[in-house]
């Protein structure tokens, strides 16, 4: 019998979370489609300039018909590679250097005032450098795209090595470790949940990069569509390539999020 | 010969800003297969020994002598057991236990197997592929006791290994220990607060008196109460009067502070 009515609640419990959820994504639905009515509506009755905001229809017209014919996909698959690439160099880098930092607190002393004038510097304004000296094309704005997110990775990953509890290494040093196995069995490993935490803010760094380094040099790519259709005043082009912009950088993010979902559950197991 | 002597050892932490002076010229010499238990204020430099005898830290000055020769040139292992176990929450307690092998490189199906032997024996079953937060604190105790114990130490530096445990735990594992040191005859130093852990697990116990860390006193543990295991000594009739001796020492500094401190 108790049995029972704790299973009532429990299902009560269970419907109440369900009910919360449901209404959350009813409201997140009805901001959506009033966001396009409205942008539809605006946009045929003039009360926005259909020249500049075009419509969700156009957009989409011109979305699919880009698609089909592959023109929209080829600079999508351009600008998506760059990104990832410049995401995981822009994220190993930092990582790299944090370890080269950790090995020599001398080293990591010296280096401080300089990562803070490199922290502080907007990296896009890097940009024209990069392209004199690596030249006008992918290598630049994947370089863009990586440098965004170096530095910042590099201060709170060294700043998450040297917050590893003191007494872990003591353990270790009691056993004669080198400081080599330290920071494999040690200092790594219980930084890792920081190294999964800033992939998930350097994956929107990247995109910041690359379609900085389209917008300068390339011929090619999403940044680029942006740049083609601001000055032949196509917005409608301008206004698709944000819509893919904005689905695959979600995208990415959903799957770097998983990744950390996954690893968190299997240090929790 | 004695295995373990401290001559006219001091120590100081430097920092920018000043300096401290946490023991000076401690002298004190060790049995093989002793237990010594250090009690004394907080702050009065008795974790430092541990960790100058560890050689995590160099003493500033005096000379620390294993079995006759310097510390440094000894082959001393010593198995250190801190407040909290430090078991390593990615690994599974199977692999926390084999990280001192891992570490030295003696890694084998051996020691696998006698890393299972030494579970069982402080009471683990079942737990090798379970991962510490899994474990209650005292369960987690008894695997960094294994972590020690299978690195074969020369010396067990014990830093307040029980005072995170509730009061139960607390008794058994301070039998469970006493009774490991005993069987596989190793020395121990122990680092205590608490007066009546300190006599009922060890041989001799040195009080020390903080700012700079001075040793004030060395009590003798008589041998009736050496022979009994913890929980039974805090019964034994011998008990409460070593515990008021040693108690008169220790609130005679105590009260000294208060009135410096006048807080």
């Amino acid at each position: 019998m108790k049995q029972t009515i704790e299973n009532i609640l429990h299902d009560n419990f269970k419907k109440k979370v369900k009910r919360e959820k449901k209404f959350v994504l009813t409201v997140q639905l009805i901001i959506f489609v009033l966001f396009i009515v409205g942008w539809e509506l605006g946009s045929r009755l003039h009360l926005l300039d259909p020249l500049i905001f075009s419509s969700p229809t156009n957009v989409t017209l011109l979305m699919v018909e880009k698609l089909i014919d592959g023109t929209m996909t080829h600079h999508l698959a351009v600008t998506l590679i760059e990104t990832i690439i410049g995401f995981l160099l822009g994220t190993l880098l930092g990582v790299i250097l944090a370890t080269i930092l950790w090995s020599s607190r001398r080293l990591s002393n010296i280096a401080d005032p300089y990562l803070v004038v490199l922290n502080a510097m907007p990296k896009v304004a890097l940009g024209p450098i990069f392209i004199v000296a690596l030249g006008p094309g992918y290598i630049s704005i994947i370089m863009m795209g990586a440098i965004i997110s170096i530095i910042i990775t590099t201060i709170v990953v060294f700043t998450a090595f040297s917050e590893v509890d003191e007494h872990y290494i003591t353990v270790l040093k009691t056993f004669g470790a080198t400081r080599k196995q330290i920071f494999t069995e040690a200092i790594f490993p219980a930084s890792f949940p920081t190294i999964i935490s800033t992939l998930k803010v350097n994956v929107g760094l990247s995109w910041v990069g690359i379609i900085v380094g389209e917008f300068l040099v390339a011929n090619q790519g999403l940044g680029y569509l942006i740049i083609y259709g601001f000055q032949v005043f196509d917005f409608t082009l301008v206004m698709a390539s944000l819509v893919l912009i904005a689905i695959f950088a979600a995208l990415m993010y959903k799957v770097v999020e998983f990744i950390e979902k996954k690893y968190l559950e299997r240090a929790r197991s | 010969m004695d295995f373990l002597t401290f001559h006219e050892v001091s120590h100081y932490y430097f920092s920018e800003k000043n300096y401290t002076k946490a023991i000076e010229h401690v002298d004190f010499t060790m049995k093989d297969g002793e237990f010594i238990s250090i009690i004394g204020p907080s702050g009065c430099g008795k974790s430092t020994i541990l960790s100058i005898i560890a050689q995590l830290t160099k003493q500033t000055e005096g000379h620390i002598f294993i079995n006759g020769k310097a510390i440094a040139m000894s082959d001393i292992t010593v198995g250190y057991m801190l407040q909290q176990d430090y078991l390593f929450p990615w690994r599974t307690i199977l692999d926390n236990v084999l990280i001192g092998p891992k570490m030295n490189g003696t890694l084998s199906n051996a020691t696998v197997e006698e890393a299972r032997t030494l579970l069982h024996e402080v009471g683990l079953v079942n737990v090798e592929e379970k991962f510490p937060q899994e474990l209650s604190g005292g369960m987690r105790q008894r695997a960094a006791l294994v972590r020690t114990l299978i690195n074969d130490p020369t010396i067990f530096l014990l830093d307040e290994p029980f005072s995170a445990l509730d009061y139960v735990t607390k008794l058994t594992l301070e039998n469970l220990v006493a009774s490991m040191i005993k069987t596989y005859k190793k020395s121990a130093i122990l680092v205590t607060h608490d007066i009546s852990e300190a006599i009922s697990m060890s041989d001799r116990i040195l009080l020390m008196d903080g700012q700079p860390g001075t040793i004030k006193k060395i009590f003798t543990i008589p041998s009736a109460l050496r022979v009994t295991k913890p929980f039974y000594v805090r019964r034994h009739e011998a008990y409460q009067a070593l515990f008021d001796e040693i108690w008169q020492d220790v609130r005679g500094k105590k009260e000294e502070q208060v009135d410096e401190t006048d807080d």
